[in-house]
């Protein structure tokens, strides 16, 4: 270790006030602990497994394995109908590594160091939902890409498919807030992934993921009816290979609204807690 | 009253069944090292993170830089840097990265955050390194850049929790080396330890801590009065001889001393205590001995213990612990 003198401060100004104003340094911040996020992605590539080998592998056991009995032969017309439920589901379950990620943070201690720097409460989750947005952006390519691959068709247009993406990538960032309460609640990382297979299971399996609601029994229905998944399915389906969207479209906004309105306060305050 | 940079009243904190802190008093003066010492369990961490702005505690007052620790956090956090008792650095992020991440949060410019980064890795000898993973690096290595995390802002005051456990003794001086300098600099450090020999190399006054109490606040020296300084031990070969070595060896104990034969059972039986002012009683003792023909099986100084310090300390405050805890039975 030299002793060379470490040079004195070199900041000006009130030391009190965030520089531009506090909105400002809240979304400067938010914006550095993102790319902390996404640095450890591309450090990590094994860890983008659920949202690329994952899905293709549901694809292709559903399409070619279940796809003829459930359809009675016609496997097209199968790949068409699953592949926006599939893309649905796989956004559900890509939200479940985050709570992984950041329980381990917390475990290792990473996140005290920031807690002790002058930034926002939420400045550290927000950052790491906001990285996400690039699993659900690879959800979205893999899916289309390799369906395409398998004969998948968009049947609508380009802006529909664009609005499809959009619409799934923003409703993937809502969903995770889920599992950042998770994440934040319970003990370690693997207890926040079998908690949030207990949630997603249910909802991407009670749905129209695979088949068509009207083939379940009535109180199945009644539960599939109100599945936030059933109705983000129906909104992309419209979407891409056509057919009504407006009504699922809203009922979807709403509770992308609702997830938010509720889990991020959540969130935000078992963060809070957690010594 | 401005003159201490951390003030400490009262402060408690209960985990489930246990008392973390159970009404702990802190006080350090601007531009000193106040050394907390205590086993584990003893409340050193607790109480470091209530000052660090990361737990609330569920009484008492706390302020820091001359700010309320528990009203004004966010001010704080601009005037401290914390390295805690496990590394926290992100393993996956480079030095570097690590660094400018830490400089961004702290409202730097990416410029200067860069910059400020540049001069740290240099300072601590990792330039090298600053490219690679931190995962890639050794124990020693990651401490390293931990600490120079917890000085990318320039605090005022620097909270170190445990800084030098489990490094060996080389890197131990390394850090001690760049807690001086810090103070040099003009800021105040409060740090932790087990090691009573860390915090009597370095603090200006030391707090000890036992079960969420403090039992002693002292200088170094006064501490080490109340629980017996440098000891010279000697164990003649020959037990003949031990009444000529007790005198000669009275020569060269500390003023109002005298060398005593040892009365702890074990290992030190036959061995003679020598309380001695400074480690160069050594010097005198040796040729002493040598001259007086007087053979022995080992010769070494020895500082307290902590394990001596408790056991000095808790058995002179075991009185009102006793009645406290029966106070709180009560209510």
């Amino acid at each position: 270790m030299t002793t060379l003198d470490v040079p004195v401060r070199n900041i000006v100004g009130d030391i009190d006030k965030p520089r531009g104003g506090a909105l400002a340094a809240q979304v400067r911040h938010s914006v550095a602990l993102a790319r902390r996020s996404l640095i450890k992605t591309i450090r990590t590539p094994e860890a983008l497994i659920d949202v690329t080998l994952q899905p293709i592998i549901f694809l292709l056991i559903f399409t070619y394995l279940f796809g003829g009995a459930i359809t009675g032969g016609d496997r097209h017309a199968y790949l068409q109908f699953l592949l926006p439920g599939l893309l649905a589901q796989s956004l559900a379950m890509g939200g479940i590594a985050l709570g992984q990620n950041l329980n381990a943070d917390i475990e290792k201690g990473v996140f005290d160091r920031f807690r002790s720097l002058p930034v926002a409460r939420s400045a550290p989750l927000v950052g790491a939902v906001v990285a996400d947005i690039v699993r659900y952006m690879t959800v979205c390519v893999v899916m289309l890409g390799f369906g395409s691959v398998m004969g998948f068709r968009v049947e609508t247009g380009l802006l529909p498919a664009l609005a499809a993406v959009g619409l799934s990538i923003g409703f993937g960032l809502c969903f995770c807030w889920i599992s950042v309460w998770v994440g934040m609640m319970v003990r370690t990382s693997g207890a926040v992934q079998g908690t949030m297979f207990l949630l997603v299971m249910p909802l991407s399996f009670g749905s129209n993921v695979f088949v068509e609601t009207s083939t379940l029994p009535g109180w199945l229905q009644s539960f599939v009816h109100v599945n936030p998944i059933t109705h983000l399915v129906g909104t992309i389906r419209g979407l891409l290979v056509g057919g009504p969207v407006q009504f699922h479209l809203l009922i979807t906004l709403a509770w992308m609204a609702g997830l938010l309105a509720v889990f991020v306060p959540l969130a935000l305050r078992a963060y809070g807690r957690r010594a | 009253m401005s003159d201490l940079v951390v003030r400490a009243e009262g402060l408690r904190k209960r985990f489930g069944k246990t008392q973390a802190l159970d009404g702990v008093d802190l006080s350090m003066r601007r531009g000193t090292v106040l050394g907390v010492l205590g086993p584990n369990g003893a409340g050193k961490t607790t109480a470091v993170r209530v000052l660090a702005t990361l737990l609330r505690p569920d009484e008492g007052t706390a302020e820091v830089a001359g700010i309320d620790v528990l009203k004004q956090p966010q001010r704080v956090r601009r005037r401290i840097g914390l390295t805690g008792q496990y590394a926290s650095v992100d393993e996956d992020l480079t030095g570097t990265q690590n660094l400018v991440l830490i400089g961004q949060l702290l409202d730097l410019t990416t410029r200067d955050a860069k910059r400020r980064a540049v001069e740290l890795l240099e300072w601590f000898d990792l330039t090298e390194a600053a490219g690679r993973p931190a995962k890639t690096y050794s124990g020693g290595m990651r401490r390293r850049l931990d600490l120079a995390a917890s000085l990318v802002g320039h605090p005022e005051v620097i909270f170190l929790d445990e800084p030098t456990t489990g490094l060996d003794p080389a890197k131990r001086e390394d850090m001690w080396g760049v807690v001086r300098s810090q103070v040099t600099q003009g800021a105040s450090v409060l740090l932790t330890t087990q090691y009573l020999e860390e915090a009597d190399a370095l603090a200006d006054e030391i707090v000890v801590i036992h079960h969420g109490r403090v039992i002693a606040f002292d200088t170094p020296d006064g501490l080490k009065r109340r629980v017996g300084g440098l000891t010279l031990r000697v164990r003649p070969s020959d037990p003949a001889r031990v009444p000529d070595a007790l005198r000669v060896l009275d020569a060269v104990a500390a003023p109002g001393t005298g060398a005593s034969m040892d009365d702890a059972a074990g290992a030190r039986r036959g061995a003679i205590s020598v309380p001695v002012a400074t480690d160069t009683a050594i010097d005198e003792a040796l040729p002493a001995l040598r001259r007086a023909g007087i053979e022995f099986s080992d010769l070494g100084l020895h500082l307290p213990s902590l394990d001596e310090v408790f056991h000095s300390l808790t058995e002179s405050t075991t009185a009102p612990q006793t009645t406290a805890a029966k106070e709180d039975e009560l209510v």
